[in-house]
């Protein structure tokens, strides 16, 4: 699966809007995450829920600095993320369904802080590039 | 489909505010844009051949605001989503010959509308309450494949 140039140009731009609130687009993702599928929440077992704020917020933003990364490398997401796709396969071992399900959440949080920019182009571009995201974090899962 | 009567509120109160023919209509574009495979039911609705086609396309919305109408039904009826949709589970199973999997991924999109609609209310509560509904919906039109 490879994005057309239109794709890439699309994520770019949204992308600049949404580094500037990352910290909060992530924390949002994370608590939509875990609030509409708890299940979710037996990856995070060590999060205490006094705290969950704070702790949603940095788990938020280290997510987020990961899909930036891929963003700004989209020609080679594989090589950007390698170190985080070994850590899924070898140590964190997520079910892969839950990367769908974060992704989900992620544009869910995309069309409510960007409605406009959130076009159904936008959308799509959006959906493909997560779900490339979530391919190269599996590969190497067996 | 079991919600609390705090999620049944989230979901009436939202709903309320739902423009059905609008949101049905972006709905069914975007799923035609976001995932073009579900394109293959649609071979009579004529130009779909770019996102601004799909979204612009009279025969998207007219159809999407139909679909959104039934998913409005069923809100009122969430204690009997079976019987609510049994007929049009079998219609499309036995006429449209709709893979069930389609049904999950207009929820998830609906779910996207209705977030770029109503923003920061559209809460996480409010996105739990509604994924329920459309699993609920998804499922009972399911119910009668065989």
């Amino acid at each position: 699966m490879s994005l057309t140039t239109n794709e890439r140009t699309i994520i770019l731009a949204m992308w600049d809007k949404i580094a500037t609130e990352s910290e909060e687009i992530g924390r949002e993702t994370l608590d939509r995450l875990l609030t509409v599928f708890p299940q979710a929440k037996t990856y995070f077992p060590h999060f205490d829920m006094n705290s969950r704020s704070a702790q949603l917020r940095a788990h938020g933003a280290k997510v987020m600095s990961a899909i930036g990364d891929a963003a700004k490398n989209i020609d080679n997401v594989s090589g950007a993320l390698a170190r985080l796709s070994e850590m899924h396969a070898y140590i964190l071992r997520v079910d892969p369904v839950n990367f769908k399900l974060l992704s989900h959440c992620l544009l869910v949080t995309l069309a409510t802080h960007f409605p406009a920019d959130f076009t159904a182009e936008a959308h799509e571009a959006w959906d493909k590039f997560m779900s490339l995201v979530s391919s190269v974090l599996t590969e190497k899962y067996r | 489909v079991h919600l609390t009567a705090e999620e049944k509120a989230l979901v009436t109160g939202l709903w309320g505010k739902v423009k059905v023919e609008e949101f049905g209509g972006e709905a069914l574009g975007r799923l035609l844009v976001v995932y073009p495979w579900t394109q293959r039911f649609f071979d009579s609705f004529g130009d779909l051949s770019s996102a601004d086609a799909v979204m612009g396309n009279p025969k998207v919305k007219a159809h999407g605001a139909k679909v959104l109408q039934s998913m409005g039904d069923g809100i009122k009826n969430l204690d009997n989503l079976k019987g609510t949709f049994s007929k049009l589970s079998e219609l499309h199973c036995d006429k449209l010959h709709v893979d069930p999997e389609n049904f999950r991924l207009l929820g998830n999109v609906l779910v996207c509308v209705l977030a770029r609609h109503f923003g920061k209310d559209f809460t996480p509560a409010a996105q739990a309450a509604f994924q329920k509904v459309v699993a609920g919906v998804a499922n009972a039109l399911a119910a009668k494949y065989h």
